[in-house]
């Protein structure tokens, strides 16, 4: 066995401490998720669904943005398969360009782990993910344990506003929604710590704004993510040449 | 349970869980291709940027950078605490203390 054999070596405290680091890590996030779970259920029931239809669809899906949108179609009484898996494809297309940030990690962990990983990508768990990974480095269980956090609180959070429809003031209302891009933004000012990084934060920042205005759905992130990255690579390989 | 809502379920199922799983997939066959790993290096800040300024400049979907646009001003405050104290808490706290201030007392 050879010392990185010794130090994949499974440490059962270690393991364990990154997955409750994660559910923590995860808690400020969830202040904000839960009003979306909410509004969800309870727009899920305002349309006409079922309490269990609402519900297999957030166990299943597990994407907030589409499934927002497939209700808003569905009570628009846009009831098409097609229009509707398809919208989900466009919607959920920033994934790709996440799960290939995160590959590089997670594709020398074994495959049913991957196949449970993979599954819940949501930008919440990328987020979190990402910032333990430029913290300490990425770790399998943190993974895992930001994953299954969001994914119980998003599957509860659906359930109460399936659930108690009628009592529910609008909880989008409630201002607890600020709580996701706070803590977005809490990951973010570490990074800006050099040149390139900061080229990176105003070129994605006017893109996602002028993509928000003129772009359907999520292709800002989509459009900001690859025009500020390539800049992003660009600037960075032209000043090693330049060394 | 109807049949064709859970058809839409399963289909939504199936095309967000390829999203998710594609890149994987793929680069297990072909790789992870020398030139992407320059690209992907600014994604995470290029995404978290993507997710968090539409969020607090156009909270509903318009320009707004007046005082009214709650999440402009409390967005502010978590930032410029994020970045004068590093402290997670104190710095998500204070921007929800903002926010939750002027939403609920209208200060």
């Amino acid at each position: 066995m050879n010392v990185a054999q010794q130090l994949q070596e499974t440490d059962r405290n270690k393991l364990s401490k990154d997955f409750w680091n994660a559910v923590t890590d995860s808690l400020p996030i969830m202040l904000g998720v839960v009003p979306f779970g909410i509004t969800y259920g309870v727009m899920g029931i305002a349309i006409g669904l079922t309490l269990w239809e609402i519900l297999l669809m957030s166990l299943l899906v597990f994407a907030g943005a589409a499934q927002f949108v497939t209700i808003s179609m569905l009570g628009a009484g846009i009831t098409s398969f097609g229009v509707i898996v398809f919208t989900t494809l466009l919607v959920n297309l920033r994934h790709l360009i996440m799960g290939a940030s995160l590959a590089p990690r997670m594709i020398k962990e074994p495959m049913w782990l991957q196949g449970i990983l993979t599954f819940g990508l949501t930008d919440e768990a990328y987020v979190l993910v990402i910032n333990k990974i430029q913290k300490s480095g990425y770790s399998v269980s943190y993974h895992l344990g930001a994953t299954l956090a969001l994914y119980v609180v998003w599957a509860a959070a659906t359930l109460v506003g399936a659930t108690f429809t009628n009592y529910i003031p609008d909880p989008l209302e409630w201002g607890l929604d600020f709580a996701i891009p706070a803590t977005f933004l809490v990951m973010l000012i570490p990074r800006l710590k050099d040149f390139v990084s900061c080229i990176v934060f105003f070129v994605a920042a006017l893109v996602s704004i002028a993509g928000v205005l003129y772009l359907p759905g999520k292709w800002y992130i989509i459009l900001a993510c690859i025009i500020a990255s390539v800049i992003g690579g660009l600037i960075e390989r032209n000043g090693n040449n330049a060394q | 349970m109807r049949s064709e809502i859970l058809l839409i379920i399963i289909g939504m199922a199936v095309v967000t869980y390829s999203t998710r799983v594609g890149s994987l997939v793929l680069f297990r066959f072909t790789g992870i291709p020398s030139w992407l790993e320059v690209w992907l290096k600014h994604v995470p800040t290029a995404i978290l940027t993507a997710l968090i300024i539409p969020a607090l400049i156009l909270p509903k979907g318009a320009i707004d950078l007046s005082l009214n646009n709650h999440y402009l001003l409390a967005g502010l405050t978590t930032g410029l605490t994020a970045f004068l104290s590093r402290n997670v808490l104190a710095s998500i706290g204070l921007g929800l203390l903002v926010m939750l201030s002027l939403r609920w007392f209208g200060f």
